[in-house]
């Protein structure tokens, strides 16, 4: 090639999408680029004229506009506009203004329209729809962590050992000696189908030393009384973060894995550890050792190092989420046992409920206690609330010294108004959706992501489904929700240090929780609430949601995607303030993040935006903006 | 050593007609003259091609940024040995339309002269005599009004270099975007805010400067690397367009700005 404009080629080197183009084509695409210098204030496409060329901003910042004249993004040096007009009808969409002194490469339609059919990887990050973008981004992401994508069938080495139910521990010890194995499986008959044995329990080595020869028992002793019954169980399909998952929920290192209700293996802790640091195993189990609230506090360095050792090692969010979920709801459970211990049993029986975050098993490592308490329907105030309220107080101290702070609206089994029975509970949640007002239902929300932690659980499980029987087809419950989940809205994106606001205002650091991901979480509740999904992690209720099929096609996995990617840079931004000692929070200064996180950023709070309004227009259709 | 007669008003233009190219008042009337007494052919099919009136519109001036690399700055004694041009319109830089040629000087070169140009020896050693690339120089430029930063180099050593080759010189109009650099620093300069700076703080203010890269400056116009005749012509015709956006119009008229 005989024009060698330098400047310009070495620009594209360094910027993408240019930057990873084949040589030869770079130069092409450099030789086929004209300039243009546009002042401060200047117009440089107007809607509705005809599209021409891509523009690449070489320097300055320019403001591209909706067509109805609200901003839809600010550019400076490496940005690009005009792909929407050239790809879709020739004409302008999105029209644009010089913000400072700017100069415009300019590509000719042809040149970009060749760019766009043979360059695949251009393609992708130049795809006029955010959401595809995202979507790359994120089935990346995913094909590259084993973790995230390998399936649980993958770990068995090995046939399931299996022993009859009348054996005796020794004919157990002998079997798993001559087997091999670490833990073996106890069936017994099941007399509706032959052919489909019962799993009555498993016994493990440890069961062997801690309930056999520790208390001295005998060889002939049967092997039903060293085992642990109520086994936990996971299908081969499931993936083997989902068994992670289930271990660190059930505090248990043995799963069996089930093909057409069959045994077809073991899963054990040492089967996960190579693919997954066993950070959050470790401090489940720890929790469950400690025997005061200062051994517990004391184990907060360690919590704090696994959540942000999970993110450097790319765990999902949905991952470290569940895990760190599952650590929380370890300190309350040993904690209520701690309670117990020092105040006796319970006078009537309770559920020690989670709320929020915490049962949406979406905690990071800066969250505050969200907990309530079902008491029997035989509680007496007079008599019993006493103990109760003493309890809650002891879980509530405790958990702000293990670093969950006390609920700033009161969310907390410490308030009496949410210390109640079961049926006070039902009259709650039938108040709130049989006759809601956005008002009463403005703190309600964190009440509507319910899960037990402790004691009858079937309470929670009561209660949840009477909410998604209720809540169900109510127009005007999920119009009041909706209403509310309105009321947090994404920004628009970055410019330069500077979060850019819709109206165009520039702040200083963005709340990630309050403008992301709870606005998120609010939104994909309303979605479940109205197909009486009992889901509660966001995840799970998208599945529900896209499975429902009330979204607009594709639009469920957008918000997928664009919940995970948020969710990770706000994790990620925690674990940095982890790492550099200083207490994490959810405010983020954009100076932090990359282009590339900027740019995915932006394209997740398009997809909430265009969501919200969809949620708007679904659930409150009479409503003007 | 600026050439300021752009600055002179139409009236001394007209009155005063100049050898001297930096001031002529109607290029159309001296192309046909000097067409008319061009005996090379290319020469005088160039002049044929006229140049536009001075009262046309910048907007509808087609424009040719141009810039030289030399072995020097005396055009009787130092030679070209890069040619980059960049046609352009107020509306739109044609770079893709650009070209850049390097030329071998008839002098004797000597290693150091040539380093900071970013042209090796061993291309220099390869290149065509500047005679031999007029056939597309001159087209190129017929027609056009040629944009420079300092006009006395491209003339003068242009000139100079037909002259030894075909025995004739060559004239054209330019637009300086020096010359324009200067006479806006200097409107500033003489204002009533520059005297009571100056005034004020007892001494005059550091005069700014205007060469290339200070003068894009000030126009938030990036920063390239020097020496090379393409990026320089490219940055010149930027350099152009920056300076009508801030402070002329599109209806300026070319006899403002050219000389």
């Amino acid at each position: 090639m005989q024009v060698e404009q330098l400047e310009i080629l070495d620009f594209l080197a360094a910027h993408p999408p240019f930057d990873d183009l084949p040589e030869g084509v770079r130069e092409s695409v450099a030789a086929a680029i004209d300039v243009r210098y546009y002042k401060a204030g200047e117009q440089i496409v107007d809607f509705g004229e005809p599209a021409e060329f891509w523009h690449v901003v070489r320097s300055g910042a320019v403001e591209v506009f909706r067509r109805n004249g609200t901003l839809y993004n600010r550019l400076t040096a490496g940005g690009y506009f005009g792909e929407a007009g050239l790809l879709r009808q020739g004409r302008v969409r999105f029209p644009a203004r010089a913000l400072e002194d700017v100069l415009l490469y300019l590509i000719p339609q042809a040149v970009f329209l060749d760019l766009f059919e043979n360059n695949e990887a251009f393609a992708d990050i130049v795809e006029i729809e955010d959401r595809t973008r995202l979507r790359q981004v994120m089935s990346r992401r995913l094909d590259a962590n084993d973790l995230l994508s390998a399936t649980v069938e993958t770990l068995v080495g090995r046939q399931a050992v299996v022993l009859d139910s009348t054996a005796t521990v020794l004919d157990a010890a002998q079997r798993m000696t001559a087997e091999g194995v670490s833990s073996i499986l106890i069936i017994e008959d099941n007399p509706d189908v032959p052919e489909l044995p019962i799993i009555a329990g498993i016994v493990t080595d440890r069961d062997l030393r801690t309930r056999l020869i520790a208390p001295g028992l005998g060889y002939d002793t049967p092997v039903t009384a060293i085992m642990s019954a109520g086994v936990l169980t996971i299908t081969y399909n499931q993936l083997v973060f989902e068994a992670m998952l289930a271990m660190l929920r059930g505090n248990v290192h043995h799963l069996p894995v089930m093909k057409n209700q069959r045994p077809i293996g073991i899963v054990a802790l040492s089967d996960i550890i190579r693919y997954e640091s066993r950070n959050s195993l470790f401090v489940v189990g720890s929790i469950f050792r400690q025997q005061t609230v200062d051994e517990l506090e004391a184990l907060v360095p360690d919590v704090r190092a696994c959540f942000s050792r999970m993110v450097t090692e790319d765990a999902s969010s949905h991952m470290v989420g569940c895990a760190m979920a599952a650590i929380g709801r370890s300190f309350k459970q040993r904690l209520l046992e701690l309670a117990e211990a020092e105040l006796g049993p319970p006078p009537v029986p309770y559920c020690f409920l989670a709320l929020g975050s915490m049962a949406r098993q979406e905690q990071l490592i800066v969250t505050d206690q969200d907990n309530a308490l079902v008491l029997d329907n035989r509680f007496d105030p007079a008599q019993h609330d006493e103990y109760f309220r003493k309890l809650a107080a002891f879980v509530s101290d405790g958990l702000a010294r293990c670093g969950y702070t006390y609920c700033t609206g009161g969310v907390m089994a410490s308030n009496e108004k949410w210390r109640q029975p079961l049926r006070v509970w039902e009259r709650y949640f039938t108040d709130w959706i049989e006759r809601p007002t956005p008002e009463s239902l403005l703190h309600a929300g964190i009440f509507f992501d319910l899960d037990g932690v402790w004691g009858r659980m079937e309470w929670a499980t009561r209660l949840r489904e009477l909410i998604a029987r209720k809540a169900k087809g109510n127009s005007r419950f999920l119009a009041c929700m909706a209403r509310n989940a309105l009321l947090r809205t994404p920004p628009l994106g970055f410019f330069k240090d500077f979060v850019v606001e819709s109206d165009g205002r520039h702040t200083n650091a963005i709340n990630i929780k309050r403008r992301g991901t709870a606005p998120l979480a609010d939104l994909t509740r309303v979605h479940a609430l109205a197909i009486g999904s009992q889901s509660l992690n966001s995840f799970d209720r998208l599945k529900d949601i896209i499975d429902a099929a009330i979204l607009p096609l594709g639009r469920g996995q957008d918000l997928y995607d664009s919940l995970e990617f948020i969710s990770m840079v706000r994790a990620r931004h925690q674990a940095e303030d982890v790492d550099a000692g200083i207490d994490p929070d959810n405010s983020i200064d954009p100076e932090k993040l990359s282009d590339f996180e900027r740019k995915s950023l932006r394209d997740a709070f398009l997809i909430l935006g265009n969501a919200q309004k969809f949620l708007k227009y679904r659930y409150q259709p009479g409503r003007a903006n | 050593m600026l050439h300021l007669g752009s600055l002179r008003s139409d009236a001394a233009q007209r009155r005063t007609v100049k050898a001297d190219a930096s001031s002529v008042a109607d290029w159309a009337r001296r192309f046909e003259a000097l067409g008319a007494t061009a005996v090379d052919e290319r020469l005088r099919a160039f002049y044929a091609q006229g140049v536009p009136a001075g009262d046309t519109v910048l907007a509808d001036v087609p424009l040719l940024a141009m810039d030289f690399e030399t072995t020097g700055l005396d055009p009787q004694q130092d030679e070209i040995v890069s040619i980059g041009i960049v046609p352009m319109t107020l509306a739109r830089i044609q770079s893709s339309a650009s070209r850049h040629w390097i030329v071998r000087p008839r002098g004797v070169l000597n290693a150091e002269s040539v380093t900071f140009h970013a042209i090796t020896h061993a291309q220099i050693e390869g290149a065509p005599d500047l005679g031999a690339i007029l056939d597309e120089l001159l087209p190129a430029l017929a027609g056009c009004v040629v944009v420079v930063h300092c006009a006395a180099i491209e003339r003068a050593f242009l000139d100079a270099a037909l002259k030894a080759r075909l025995g004739e010189g060559i004239e054209f109009p330019v637009i300086d975007t020096m010359a324009l650099e200067a006479r806006l620093h200097r409107r500033h300069k003489s204002g009533l805010f520059a005297g009571l700076f100056a005034n004020l703080f007892g001494r005059n203010a550091a005069p700014l400067s205007i060469r290339l890269a200070d003068s894009r400056a000030r126009y938030h116009l990036p920063r390239y690397r020097a020496h090379h005749a393409l990026t320089d012509a490219l940055a010149t015709a930027e350099l152009l367009q920056a300076q009508i956006a801030h402070h002329f119009k599109p209806d300026t008229t070319l006899k403002e700005v050219w000389a």
